[in-house]
């Protein structure tokens, strides 16, 4: 039998017994549309952290009190004691260091912001003029601390409080307390919206010292460093390390953190995430193997008469197997196909449901469950496409 | 054409030997029309099917058309079965899901005849038995006499050397089953060897060859 006609013949036998073949065809698709989605829902996550990462820099260097546990851990979550605090003098130290390009002292708390009529809890950030192109934020109007020398009570507002409390008029130039200590406006922040846990559209920045003396602190709550280059984090972070060590009597007592390390993390944690979710769905991939192979091992057993009679008439071996095995191909290619596209249409529908999801599904995630469940499909029909071309003719003759 | 020489055909049932066939010597010279008469259980059906090599001997000799055919593989076995022998049985087996024309199709598209002259030749075959009008129709929607006569169509379409019937009336209405017998014998005219297995003693009459079977062995053989 030629191979077209072994296609032929046996895509007839898919289309004649429909409900057999949908069967087949839905528990395929589902997997490989599972693959397909899971994937995009992981990579897409994977992508959403590293996007929202490189919106902040990705030169950017931390340094926060206290020494930390664990390496790659998260801003913030520092470990025992803080022995010494970070000081002024400790970011300027590192101000003068070569690979630095800029650096912004940091000190974040909570203050009551009024003016006129209205007030509201506003979380502030206490910096110097380098934190916003630091943090990547622009001003959509003004200046903060437009010269060195600048020591006079500046404040920044969010693009959201910016409108809240002067929606009437121009922000810039008002008056505004924050606690008892009266600021004026001189720059808005442009909208930006969710940035690392901040709504940056709800935030006000003041100069460094004013922070300190509004929060009655001395010790800063960070260092913000960005390196010259790429290249040049790891010898900053050392360059750092050194410093901070010398100026606090030899104390190793601060955390060094690089945007680096972190996104990696990131990365390949989220990426295991996604290849554990691709083994999961690829399971189901197994289980629709067996569905298979079970409901061929049924139609041969259903149809054993059909082959006494090919082999009456002259079919040999070969010729059954190829025909059963057409067959699952035919099952299995469908149900690939259609779940490649169900598995990309989900994927459409969580992009829609989730704008800031990328959820695409990786290349690599596509090709390895077609190729699973195409593998699956011929290794289920293996066994029951052997069995009937063994049959004994006169055997399956007579079988009612 | 057809020479079997002491076959012997045993099946195993349980801890007993069942002989099928017992020491059988037959030969059939081309264009014969043979009918086979025995009680049930006689072997009637195991000698057709080792004479149309779809069954194997455990003893004995076969030679078919001037070859030894007893020791054939499967893969020669089912090549000759294609050539050289067209089955007729008594429950049509025709595939379901295809259609008239298609179910006579299957052997030209066994032996890799190209589309072309495969269409030719199934319209002539659905000429030759009066189905043009049912070429469309699945075996579902036909009659039993319709469906023996696709599978005789089926059976005689690549013109095998011989054919071999196994109660091919036997689902059939009498008057049905003597058309059904006269189509056969047309063939046989033209030169085809026909073996017929028939319990009816009147259709076994019109065969010019009457072999009688009981316990696995020829008891009568009259021309
Ligand atoms: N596959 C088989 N297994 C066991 N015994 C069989 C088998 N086929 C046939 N027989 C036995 O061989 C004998 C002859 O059977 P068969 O040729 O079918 O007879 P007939 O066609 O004349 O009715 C019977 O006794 C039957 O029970
Ligand atoms: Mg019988």
């Amino acid at each position: 039998m030629t191979l077209n006609d072994t296609l032929l013949l046996s895509f007839r036998a898919v289309t004649s017994y429909r409900a057999r073949s949908l069967l087949i065809i839905l528990a395929m698709a589902l997997g490989v549309a599972a693959v397909v989605m899971l994937t995009a829902l992981g990579d897409g996550a994977r992508r959403y952290v590293v996007n929202q990462f490189s919106s902040i820099g990705t030169n950017l260097i931390a340094v926060m009190p206290g020494r930390a546990e664990t390496s790659g851990a998260f801003l913030g979550t520092t470990m025992g004691r803080t022995p010494r605090d970070l000081t002024l003098k400790d970011a300027q130290l590192i101000g003068r260091l070569p690979q630095v390009k800029r650096y912004a002292p940091l000190n974040v708390g909570v203050a009551e912001l009024s003016a006129e009529k209205r007030l509201r809890d506003v979380t502030v950030l206490g910096s110097t003029a380098d934190l916003i192109p630091i943090r990547h934020m622009n001003l959509a109007q003004g200046s903060f601390l437009a010269h060195d020398s600048d020591h006079s009570a500046q404040i920044i507002l969010g693009a959201k409080l910016a409108h809240e409390f002067f929606p009437a008029s121009n922000a810039i130039g008002q008056r505004i307390r924050l606690d008892e200590s009266r600021f004026l406006v001189t720059g808005i922040l442009a909208p930006q919206g969710e940035s690392m846990g901040y709504n940056t559209d709800e935030i006000v920045i003041i100069p460094i010292d004013y922070a300190q003396s509004l929060f009655n602190t001395t010790s800063l709550f960070r260092i913000l460093i960005e390196a010259r280059s790429h290249s040049d984090i790891q010898s900053a972070k050392t360059a750092i390390h050194d410093t901070l060590k010398q100026s606090h009597d030899g104390e190793e007592d601060v955390t060094i953190i690089t945007q680096d390390a972190v996104l990696n993390t990131f990365d390949r944690i989220l990426h295991a995430l996604t290849l554990a979710v691709a083994g999961i769905a690829a399971i189901s991939l197994a289980v629709a193997g067996i569905l298979i192979m079970n409901v061929m091992l049924v139609a041969i057993s259903q149809r054993t008469p059909e082959i006494g009679l090919l082999k009456a008439i002259g079919a040999n071996a070969a010729d059954i197997r190829r025909l059963f095995f057409a067959e699952a191909l035919w099952l299995s290619l469908a149900g690939t196909v259609i779940g490649f596209f169900l598995g990309q249409f989900g994927s459409l529908l969580l992009r829609l449901a989730y704008p800031q999801l990328p959820a695409w599904a990786p290349t690599w995630a596509i090709l390895a469950g077609i190729i699973v469940a195409l593998v699956t499909g011929i290794l289920a029909s293996l066994l029951p496409s052997s069995r009937a071309a063994r049959l004994d003719p006169v055997k399956a003759l007579g079988k009612k | 054409m057809i020479h079997l020489a002491d076959i012997t055909r045993i099946f195993q049932m349980g801890d007993q030997s069942v002989y099928a066939l017992n020491k059988v010597r037959l030969n059939i010279a081309v264009g014969e029309y043979v009918s086979i008469m025995g009680p049930s259980g006689s072997g009637k059906s195991t000698l057709l099917n080792i004479i149309g090599l779809l069954d194997q001997p455990d003893k004995g000799c076969y030679e078919l058309d001037g070859k030894n055919v007893t020791d054939l593989t499967k893969d020669e076995q089912a090549q000759t079965r294609r050539d050289k022998i067209g089955f007729v049985f008594q429950s049509f087996h025709l595939i379901p899901r295809l259609t008239a024309a298609e179910n006579i199709e299957i052997p030209l598209i066994l032996s890799e005849i190209p589309p072309d002259e495969r269409k030719s030749r199934v319209v002539e075959a659905l000429h030759a038995f009066d189905l043009q009008s049912r070429a469309q129709h699945r075996p579902a929607e036909l009659s039993g006499g319709q469906r023996q006569r696709v599978a005789i169509a089926r059976a005689t379409i690549l013109r095998p050397k011989a054919i071999l019937a196994d109660e091919p009336t036997g689902n059939l209405d009498h008057s049905i089953g003597a058309e059904v017998m006269m189509l056969l014998e047309a063939l046989c005219q033209t030169g085809t060897t026909l073996i017929v297995v028939t319990h009816d003693r009147e259709l076994s009459a019109r065969a010019k060859r009457h072999i009688g079977m009981r316990d696995g062995k020829i008891v009568t053989d009259t021309s």
